[in-house]
């Protein structure tokens, strides 16, 4: 049985995030608020931001989702507070990459904090949608919104 | 029945998957292939392959004989009237698509109605949509009692003389629900409408028989029945199909073509446009015969054994919910308390059971449902009790390994 490649996947960080999510719950009307689902799941996800001077002064989540998709929220929200824009899209490429295993959260010269515990996921194709659903509403939002 | 004996007939079931025996529990989104299914396949491409219809040669012959053949084994297996009245499709999407577009688009208008429930599998949800907007026709639910099944009174009460198109699932993906279509169609026609069947989940593991259901359609996969992807079948009542036009214009199709007008061949050829589907056809042959040897009542039996064990089973696993009927087809739906469906079939897996999880392609019934996504284990004549007993373990593994986070 391959519960070692399970425990990958499952790090105690992540697990943490999922039980204890930061950041979850709504921001003002003022705020940035891009749903994203997953269509393998149904899984729904929402990300409010809250920009200024090009900067995310906050960052909250709501939504259904699994363990991986809402840790991986949780820990966006706490990794792009405070970053410029520029900066959180440029993490969330990282993210891409890490996830596709094409980049090593310690080759990395951005503090990737919590997020580095994801990168067990690159090891299970079929969750890497999970893990990519909150980045990829950031990214929507600060698209949509250039 | 003898399921240890027939499971030999599956060589991907004789593997091992992340370092155990494979348990494969996804039959109902696609079955595995018997050996028989993959040497008609292997003897189709060998010896016969042509195109049919066309060639003066021997290849042509023996592929149309084949062909053709086929499609006389689907109307024995589902007792049609005539093989004019067996239409090969791409699958049960497709088949059911051909009659939104062909016949509900020529034949709905403004004010009318078409009648479903919200069991349906999107396949049989969007098409019957997109034929509303299409044609000014209202879309109409059935109700569901509290346990996913449809009720009588309620059929007699939501379809009336303004409802031209009825479309239910036989049985459904999720719940297991095996609906009352012979009820439902008697209804249907005592105010003139037309009675169309998803048959997806009932062609593979009961007896069907479309005259004596008196159903107007019936659609179906060959990939859930044994059979390859690709192939699936629209069964019409010839009254029906000798009145509607065509969807796909071309190849296998046309019988005169003019510079500005053209003529279609006759049934069942008008509505297989382009080189048809010969392989699969001569597959799902294949799995016919398989299925047909070891008897869909036995098969239909064993299940009913093997799932009606999995719910007294999986009911000892404290925090694990069951959705739908008492009375199912074989499968079970279910999520672990705390544990996302996703996560649940990823612990699964890690043991070497395959599962489903998510929306199982019917978002309005997880809606009803009140849940974003479900687990599902659906069984097939190769499924045993320790399979169950393998899926119990895991589940109780599952449970071990979030239960410490919670």
């Amino acid at each position: 049985m391959s519960f070692d490649n399970l425990d990958t996947l499952y790090r105690q960080v992540i697990m943490d995030h999922y039980k204890n999510p930061r950041n979850r719950g709504s921001l003002d009307d003022e705020s940035l608020t891009v749903d994203m689902n997953n269509p393998t799941c149904g899984d729904r996800i929402q990300v409010h931001l809250q920009v200024e001077d090009g900067k995310v002064k906050d960052a909250k989540f709501e939504g259904e989702g699994c363990s991986i998709s809402l840790s991986s929220a949780s820990m966006m929200t706490q990794a792009i507070k405070g970053k410029t824009i520029e900066d959180a899209l440029g993490m969330s490429k990282y993210f891409s990459g890490m996830m596709l295993g094409e980049k090593e959260a310690d080759e990395s010269n951005m503090d990737l904090g919590d997020i580095e515990a994801l990168q067990g996921v690159s090891k299970f194709p079929a969750r890497i949608k999970c893990a990519t659903l909150a980045w990829k509403a950031m990214e929507k939002g600060f698209e949509e919104n250039k | 029945m003898d399921a240890k004996a027939i499971r030999e007939q599956f060589p991907i079931l004789n593997q091992e998957v992340n370092g155990s025996p494979l348990v494969y529990l996804d039959s109902a989104a696609t079955s595995q292939k018997p050996l028989s299914v993959i040497r008609a396949l292997d003897e189709y491409y060998k010896q016969d392959n042509s195109n049919v219809h066309r060639g003066v040669h021997t290849l042509g012959t023996r592929a149309t004989d084949k062909y053709e053949g086929a499609r006389e084994k689907v109307r024995k297996f589902i007792n049609a009237k005539s093989t004019q009245e067996i239409i090969f499709t791409r699958g049960t999407t497709t088949s059911i698509n051909t009659v939104a577009y062909s016949y509900a688009r020529a034949n709905l208008r403004e004010g009318d109605e078409i009648v479903i429930t919200q069991l349906e599998h999107h396949s049989n949800i969007i098409p019957w949509q997109q034929a509303a907007k299409a044609t000014g026709a209202t879309l109409k639910y059935l109700p569901l009692q509290q346990d996913g099944t449809i009720d009588l009174e309620d059929v007699k009460a939501t379809i009336t003389d303004r409802t031209k198109m009825v479309a239910i699932m036989h049985v459904s993906n999720v719940l297991g629900t095996i609906n009352p279509i012979k009820e439902v169609t008697q209804i249907a026609h005592q105010h003139g409408a037309v009675m169309l069947v998803d048959g997806a989940q009932a062609v593979p593991h009961m007896k069907v028989d479309v005259q004596d259901l008196d159903c107007d359609f019936y659609a179906f996969s060959g990939h859930k029945m044994c059979g390859p992807t690709g192939i699936g079948v629209l069964y019409g009542k010839k009254e029906f199909l000798e009145n509607m036009e065509p969807v796909e214009f071309g190849g296998e199709m046309i019988d005169f073509v003019d510079l500005y007008d053209s003529t279609w061949k006759e049934l069942p050829w008008k509505f297989e446009g382009g080189t048809p589907i010969i392989a699969g056809a001569i597959g799902l042959g294949a799995a016919i015969d398989f299925l047909t040897e070891i008897g869909l009542d036995e098969i239909a039996k064993h299940e009913t054994e093997v799932s009606d064990y999995a719910i007294e089973q999986l009911n000892t696993i404290e925090g694990l919910n069951i959705y739908g009927p008492e009375k199912r087809a074989g499968l079970v739906t279910f999520n672990l308390d705390g544990v996302h469906p996703h996560d649940t079939a990823t612990i699964l897996d890690a043991q070497g059971i395959a599962v489903r999880a998510g929306h199982h392609c019917a978002q309005p019934l997880m809606k009803w449902l009140e849940v974003t996504a479900t687990a599902r284990a659906s069984f097939y004549l190769y499924n045993t009790e320790e399979d169950v007993d393998r899926l119990v373990a895991g589940l109780t593994k599952a449970k071990e390994y979030f239960g410490d986070v919670f």
